[in-house]
Order: structure tokens, then sequence, then C-alpha cells
């Protein structure tokens, strides 16, 4: 058996839907750019005569027409559907992308998102006509609130990022008020230093300094903390658990430091996933939060959007939280302008409706025990995997005999595997080849996989990963060089990572 | 041996190089190889004030983007223009050509607590 077969039949036996992975390089033919298929003359539509007086176009719409391709509608649409049938997702292949909660999707969240009394809903209709879309949003603050074991939430942010920036002006807000916190210089945000990149920069769009506190086994270093607080410090924004995996126990003690200092602490709520139903932040001291619901509620991971980062807040930032808000009087719901002290509209309308309608079904099909048994499963799939991958895959954080678990995701730094000359992208490149999305590399630590299964994931295919991983722990054993050549089984093999990024070329001439 | 004898080092793997009072910071050729293909150096502004252990700016791989840290505090008298067109520097030459920035050290005695390059390249030897 040769080893492209060999590979092969591994690719089958993990890939739970029993197609191919991925085809044998050279088996379908390049896909060419749009660019290169433009026909001068070509369109995709052909547009009625004009049939009613020509106007002259106003001064600003005149100029030179984009550089775009021309080609036949027909082209266009095979050309997006050869790249959508060479799209890598969770629908046909185990993702196991660490941080980014690449879970299953239900398909029932459409079919809600697609009725037409929401998305044929025109974002200027009268309350009145409604009633039903604002009862739903309502229902979404309710929940979002409940889950957060906080008081109060705007539904306005449409990312995860957009709502850290958010909650900070709320903070700001609250800061700046001499009836509310009246600590106008409270202008300094610590994160610690495993935070998301999204905290730093949404803290610099703010106006606010960042200082980075030390973590010490992953976990935030108290004395650092200590020594970092005072009564310049606005919040600390601390993602619990953390990006390395691991829930942070001292946070308690945390909220303490922090509140006895006058400050607040915001919860990056990225890794929500992991404590639906078991921990509320409100219950650990959080003051202000956000949710990344593309992670927690099964809403499309999209690229920069559409997307919704809700946050909630406790009743004594409430009065600073966007408008309009979504309020409810006896049975009658509407939109509500009164707010004095808001920090006023952050996104147009009232959100991301059609994301949020998606994270609504999504917890109502799940419910209360459901949503707990969600982050049960995410966290015993994490625990799974780490306890059989560790004695190939290193796992700095977690060590059962010391009663040192992780929460839904883990991270290994194969340092065994990597000391016979082999780097982590060549064990991520051969995940390919099997049929599995490589996780998360080199974050929040050097040389280190981020895997996290997610709790879709069935104890078939978490064991066809095990099977994955252990036989390219083998392979790297054996000298194999199949590990370094990899992949072999997609239509590209390794990118010019470097030159894309010193000398990018942006543009490509049309044909 | 790689490490320059003249240099003082940082566990996260800065080299400094005294002259007088001006200090020459680079990163070692442990922490190139460890970053691989550089791609874009954020580098801090001639004039900035920076101290001893705080970050002062960024150095992005195809990798990982790690924070850049100087062992002494002082003011930044001069940076390295060329790393803006060509981050390829700090793989060709990270201990010359490569090098970062300049300081004029507001207490040259903070030198001494950094390690010399016997200790250096004993904590991490070059491959």
């Amino acid at each position: 058996m040769s080893t492209a077969e060999a590979a092969q039949q591994v690719t089958d036996a993990v890939n739970p839907v029993g197609q191919h992975a991925v085809a044998h390089r050279g088996e379908r033919p390049a896909e060419p750019l749009i660019f290169e298929k433009h026909t001068p003359g070509v369109a995709g539509v052909d547009l009625p005569a004009l049939d009613v007086p020509e106007a002259a176009l106003p001064d600003a719409l005149v100029g030179d027409a984009p550089d775009l391709p021309e080609v036949g509608q027909l082209d266009v649409v095979r050309h997006y559907t050869h790249l959508a049938h060479r799209n890598f997702s969770v629908d046909d292949h185990f993702y196991p992308l660490g941080s980014c909660t690449m879970k299953y999707n239900p398909k029932i969240n459409e079919a809600a998102a697609a009725m037409p009394g929401v998305a044929h809903l025109h974002p200027l209709a009268d309350d009145v006509d409604a009633q039903g879309a604002l009862k739903l949003l309502h229902e979404v603050q309710s929940y979002l609130g409940e889950v957060a074991g906080l008081d109060a939430v705007s539904i306005q942010p449409c990312a995860g990022a957009h709502g850290e920036w958010t909650a900070l002006k709320v903070i700001r807000a609250y800061f700046n008020d001499p009836e509310g916190g009246n600590a106008p210089q409270r202008r300094t945000v610590l994160a610690p230093d495993t935070a998301h990149g999204t905290n730093f920069a949404s803290c610099t769009m703010c106006g606010a300094g960042v200082v980075q506190i030390k973590s010490k086994d992953g976990m935030v270093d108290m004395d650092a903390l200590r020594a970092a607080v005072n009564d310049e410090t606005a919040a600390l924004m601390i993602t619990n658990p953390n990006t390395a995996g691991l829930f942070d126990g001292q946070i308690m003690e945390i909220a303490e430091i922090l509140h006895d200092a006058g400050a607040l602490l915001y919860l990056d709520g990225a890794n929500m996933n992991a404590i639906l139903g078991v921990a509320r932040p409100g219950d650990f001291g959080v003051d202000v939060m956000h949710y990344n619901t593309h992670k927690t509620f099964s809403t499309p991971h999209g690229c920069g959007g559409p997307g919704a980062g809700p946050i909630a807040v406790r009743d004594f930032l409430a009065p600073y939280l966007p408008v309009p808000e979504v309020t409810k009087t006896g049975d009658t719901y509407a939109l509500s302008w009164d707010k004095p002290k808001s920090i006023g509209k952050v996104r147009s309308f009232v959100g991301q409706i059609g994301v949020l309608v998606r994270a609504w079904t999504y917890i109502r099909a799940c419910g209360p025990d459901g949503l707990k048994n969600v982050s049960e499963t995410a966290v015993l799939n994490a625990n799974y995997l780490a306890a059989k991958l560790r004695d190939r895959y290193t796992t700095p954080y977690f060590d059962p005999a010391a009663k040192r678990f992780c929460a839904h995701e883990f991270i290994t730094v194969p340092r065994a595997l990597l000391d016979k000359g082999i780097a982590l992208v060549d064990i991520a490149k051969r995940m390919i080849d099997y049929g599995v999305h490589p996780p998360t590399m080199h974050w929040p630590v050097h040389d280190c996989l981020m895997i996290e299964p997610t709790e879709t994931e069935s104890l078939s295919t978490l064991n066809k990963f095990v099977s994955v991983m252990l036989r390219i722990a083998d392979e790297i054993d054996a000298g194999s060089g199949d590990v370094p050549a990899a992949p072999q089984h997609a239509d590209v093999a390794r990118m010019d990572e470097v030159g894309a990024a010193r000398t990018p070329v942006l543009t490509h001439p049309k044909g | 041996m790689s490490a320059p004898s003249e240099c003082r080092y940082l566990d996260s793997h800065e080299w400094h190089r005294p002259e007088g009072n001006v200090v020459t910071i680079g990163i070692t050729r442990y922490a190139v190889d460890e970053l691989t293909d550089v791609t874009y150096v954020e580098l801090p502004s001639v004039g900035a004030d920076v101290s001893a252990g705080e970050s002062m700016g960024e150095i992005e791989s195809v990798k990982a983007t790690s924070d850049i840290y100087p062992g002494v505090s002082g003011k930044i008298i001069e940076i390295n223009e060329a790393l803006a067109d060509n981050p390829g520097l700090l793989n060709d030459d990270p201990f010359g050509t490569g090098w970062l920035v300049k300081i004029e050290m507001s207490d040259a005695s903070q030198l001494d607590k950094l390690m010399d390059a016997d200790a250096y390249e004993k904590k991490y030897p070059s491959s």
C-alpha cells in the first residue's frame, strides 16, 4: 500500500461523512481568479431599454467606474461554486481550531432566521408593526442577562471586539459621570499577557492606556496584579476560562482586588462556551462583559461579520448603555431612546437582528438544562482529548494526577516531536492530509497547538482524531518524509507567507 | 560562540551593546530562529521615554508576535529605519544591520543586572 493510499484510508476513517477530505494534488485544475475570466463586453445581466427621461447624475457619483472584470452570469455562478466546493468547513470536517469554538451550527437556526417575519422586516418599521421581532429581541436581552447573572444587556454591538469597545465606552461614561463613578482619571485598563489582541486594540481605540499583567503557570500573577492596580485603573479585562484553556480559580480574589481599588472587572466572554449554566460571571464578580454569539450561541462565523457581540452589565452601568433599547411595557414592546446618559448609538438600527434570531433559536432549542449540557460536554471532550494525547503531545497545564484539568480547550507543546527536527507547521499541515483542520498555532505560547473539539463532536470523531494525531507522532518517530512534505492531499501545499506579508500584491490586472 | 561578548542580554532575548552612555538594542540569533521569518517591526518613536522591562515595540513573524523589552531605561535617540522596508534584516544579521533602537541611558548601572554573553549562551545555546 502506498503512503498516499494509507493516508487516504485514515482520511476515510476519520471523515464522519465519508467524503475524501480534499482532492489529491493536481486531481482538479486550479481555479483561475475571477479577474482572469474577464472577457470585454460580456455582462451578467441585460438591462432593459431606458423608458424614462434621462437625468444627469449628481456630481459626487460621476467618475471612473471600478475596474471590475466582465463575466457572464453562469460563469460567475460556476466560479464561486467551484470555490465553495473547496471550502473546508465544520459541516464536512472536524475543525478543532482552538479559541474559535467551531461548533456545529444547527440548521434550525437558519430556518428561523429565514422566516419572512424576520427576514423581510423593514428596519424602519414602526414598533407597532414589529411587535414579534421586538419581543424576540427583548427575550434575547433577558436570556443573555440571565446567563451572565447581570442586570442589563445591549444587543447593538455587531462583533465581539465591537462589544469590547462599546463596553469600554460605557465604563468611561460611568467614571466621567459626577453622579456615577466620578473618577475621570481612571483611564488605564489592565489585561493579562494572554489576553486576546482585540482587548488591546479596543482599549487603544477607546483612548485608554493598557498595562499588561504577567501570567504565572497560565493564571494571573496576583502579585503583579496588586502592584498594577491604582486610582487610575478603570478595569481589568480578563478572559475566563482564559486563552490557555484554564479557568482561573482566583477570579473572586481578582474581583475583590479590583473592587477594593474602585475599579471594575470586565469579562471577555470569548470562552463562555465552557461555563454556560455552570457559573455566572455576575456571581464571580464581573461588572461588565461581552458575548461572542458565534462562539457560544451557534451563529455563523463570518470573518468580520455579520456578527453580534452583545454586552451585559451591572445595574449601575445600565444608564450608559447604547440607545435604542428594546423595552416592554405591559404586553407592548418598543424601541426606547429615553436614556439621557447613554453613550449613544453604536450600530445602525438595533443591531444584527438575523444573527440574534439564530442565537435566540439556539438558546430556546437547548433550554437551561441543554445549555448546561453544552458546556459540560465541551469541557469533557477537551479533557478527554488532552488525556488521550498527552503521552505524545505534552500538555503543560494539563495533569490529571495533579488535579490540573482544562476547560473547553487545551494547549499542547509537542516538544519531543519538535526536537526530532519537525516544525509545528509540519504537524499542522499533515493533519490536513487526514481530513482535520489544523488547530490554532503558536498562541498563546510559542510552539503550541491549541485544540478545542467543542461539544458537538461525537466520541467516534474524537477517537478518530486521536488515532490521527498518534499516527502523525509515529510518522515523526519513524522519520517519515510525508510529514515535512505535507499536505499531499490539498490543491496547494505551502503558501509563501513571508512573501505575502513582506511584499503583498493586492491588485490583479483583468484578463 | 555566536552571542557577542561585548553585549548584555535579557531572558526575553534582547542584546544590549553599550558605547558610552548610549546602548544599541537588538534581538539575538536564538530569538530570530524561534520567530522564523520576520515580517513587521514596530518600534517606538525617536524621543520616546522607555522603561526597563516595559514593552517598547513588537516584532511580528509568520509564526508569532513578540514584544520588545529594553533592559535599561532612557530615551530613544535613534531607530533602525531600514527595518520598515526590509524586516528580513533581522533574520539576515540580528547582531548587526538588524539592530532595533539606540537608547540614551538614564542609569547605565542597570546594564550590570543583565546577563553577560557566557551566561546567556549557557542558558540559550544557539543551534
